[in-house]
């Protein structure tokens, strides 16, 4: 619906096939400004993640057990080297994609390739400049937009669900199997869903990743001696981190499809410019 | 409504969307080699070392049990100083080796291993984390450079401890290892030099006969072989200017993230 401070769209533009003012600029400027965000994170960390390609379990690194989690590259018979990956215990060959890939026609020995990667080649110093600008502008970003979204009553208007929304969670899943989309009125509307999920990622699994950053922090560490191991220690919050900005990409990959398959240009319309056209009813069957 | 045109449209915006992307790539690789855009990222830096500081001064790292200890506690960077003066202190058992405090300073000191023994010592069991991402438990056995600056009594103007160190860096062996901290850090009660790992004296990868530990930053912040400790206003006019010999190849002097 509309969340600016305009007065809300008419009832009437809610009528199949008209365009109406979906987004309030400051969403459409905070999604974009995450987006760039989130996309310097994800890249800049997996090149941090290359400077120690391995994950644990545990306050320290050097426990006596093994990582749960290893990235390598191996000499491998007649064909040169080989690319690894070993998860809890179990080794699979990853040559290509992880430990050992090829960048303009080069091959590199590091855990994530080049093309994912930011720096593209091992260059720490500079991947953490990257991340930790970045981490100022998303974690900045995004307190604005928790306190936007408060403040214009877009997290109680759009976002909370409903009673009705929350009894008609069955109904939603089916729905999104059988790739049927609200029309009409009710595409106005996020679904149950979406809502749920737009919660658990912005209240649950960003701030999740924030935590788990800070944590690694030495300093942050000595603000409550110990605080960390609440998760288990700082290896172990290293490894929340890793895999909760995956889930992120996930979410991300899903969200996209969503963006997809209940028309792109529409919903992209809607996200630049703020105009959404209310899909037509259809009738099915 | 304007259906006829959408498809050329929407083309485009592929097209804009694909080569955008790409350009993005390309140049956050040129931004990277870049001269001015590195020193906008560094206003990351800035902001962290600024939170940093809301972190109490005299907060203190955490501390752990002999259980966590890890099993060998690994060596990172110098394995061994690849010099013929570290030879012959090694050679010496440390015997000839004097630690020397001066700079900004009233009573330069000059002290011997046997000498910063006799001193009040610290033991404390904390946990290293390198700037890689890996961390390792040890126990460390060392005098409290606060005691050292007692002895010493900086200059009201003494705003950073510079760390000279034996070993020699970079493909040339040129550039000498160096560290910076601030006084906070200096003053700070877990900071200590230590000359015992795990109850025996300090192993050659480990920083022999003298290290820093400075336990609320990264690693490269804990110079090993500690040969001199130099209190100065700025450290500009230092080797590389950035304060360290990491912190001149491009990491953060802030070492607390």
């Amino acid at each position: 619906m509309n969340e600016t401070t305009t007065p809300p769209a008419p009832l009437a533009a809610a009528a199949s096939g008209t365009l109406y003012r979906r987004h309030a600029l400051a969403v459409r400027l905070m999604h974009w400004i995450n987006v760039v965000a989130l996309t310097v994170l994800l890249m800049s960390g997996l090149q941090i993640f290359n400077a120690h390609p391995a994950l644990y379990w545990g306050k320290s690194s050097y426990t006596g057990r093994p990582p749960v989690l290893l990235i390598g590259a191996r000499e491998s018979g007649e064909s040169g080297m080989a690319g690894f990956t070993r998860i809890f215990g179990r080794e699979f060959d990853t040559t290509g994609v992880l430990g050992l890939s090829r960048h303009d026609g080069e091959v590199y020995a590091q855990a994530f390739p080049a093309w994912i990667a930011l720096p593209a080649h091992q260059w720490l110093s500079m991947a953490r400049s990257w991340h930790f600008f970045f981490a100022w502008v998303f974690v900045i970003n995004g307190l604005c937009y928790v306190a936007y979204s408060f403040w214009s009553r877009h997290l109680a208007r759009d976002l909370l669900p409903t009673r009705t929304d929350l009894a008609s969670i069955g109904a939603s899943i089916r729905d999104h199997l059988r790739f049927r989309h609200p029309t009409g009125e009710a595409a106005t509307r996020y679904n149950v869903l979406q809502k749920l999920a737009y919660l658990v990622v912005i209240f649950v699994l960003l701030p999740l990743i924030v935590l788990m950053g800070l944590a690694m922090s030495p300093r942050v560490d000595a603000l409550f001696a110990g605080w960390v191991d609440i998760v288990g220690g700082r290896q172990s919050a290293r490894t929340i981190h890793f895999v909760a900005a995956w889930l992120v990409v996930a979410f991300v990959a899903i969200h996209v499809f969503e963006v997809i398959v209940t028309g792109l240009w529409n919903n992209l319309r809607s996200m630049i410019t703020g105009r959404y056209r209310v899909p037509e009813e259809k009738s099915h069957g | 409504m304007d259906d006829a045109r959408a498809p050329s449209r929407r083309r485009f915006f592929l097209r804009a969307g694909g080569a955008a992307a790409a350009l993005a790539l390309a140049g956050c690789q040129k931004l990277s080699q870049s001269e001015w855009f590195p020193r906008v990222l560094v206003l990351g830096e800035r902001l962290s070392a600024a939170a940093g500081a809301l972190v109490p001064r005299k907060a203190l790292a955490q501390e752990f049990s002999e259980a966590d200890l890890s099993p060998s506690f690994r060596s990172n960077g110098t394995a061994r100083p690849q010099t013929a003066a570290y030879d012959a202190l090694l050679e010496g058992r440390f015997a000839d080796y004097r630690l020397v405090v001066d700079g900004l300073v009233t009573t330069p000191q000059r002290l011997s291993l046997a000498e910063l023994r006799a001193l009040e010592s610290r033991t404390q069991i904390t946990r290293h984390d390198c700037v890689e991402g890996w961390s390792a438990i040890g126990k460390w056995k060392g005098v409290r450079l606060a005691t050292l600056l007692e002895a010493a009594r900086p200059a009201p103007s003494a705003r950073y401890a510079v760390f000279h160190c034996a070993d020699p860096m970079g493909y040339d062996g040129e550039d000498p290892y160096y560290e910076s901290i601030d006084m906070d850090d200096a003053w700070h009660p877990q900071t200590i030099l230590a000359y015992e790992l795990n109850d025996k004296p300090l192993p050659v990868p480990n920083g022999a006969p003298l290290r820093l530990r400075v336990e609320r930053q990264l690693g490269y912040k804990h110079a090993k072989y500690v040969m001199r400790i130099e209190l100065v206003e700025r450290f500009d006019h230092i080797h590389g200017g950035n304060g360290g010999y990491w912190e001149d190849q491009g990491y953060q002097w802030y070492a607390g993230i």
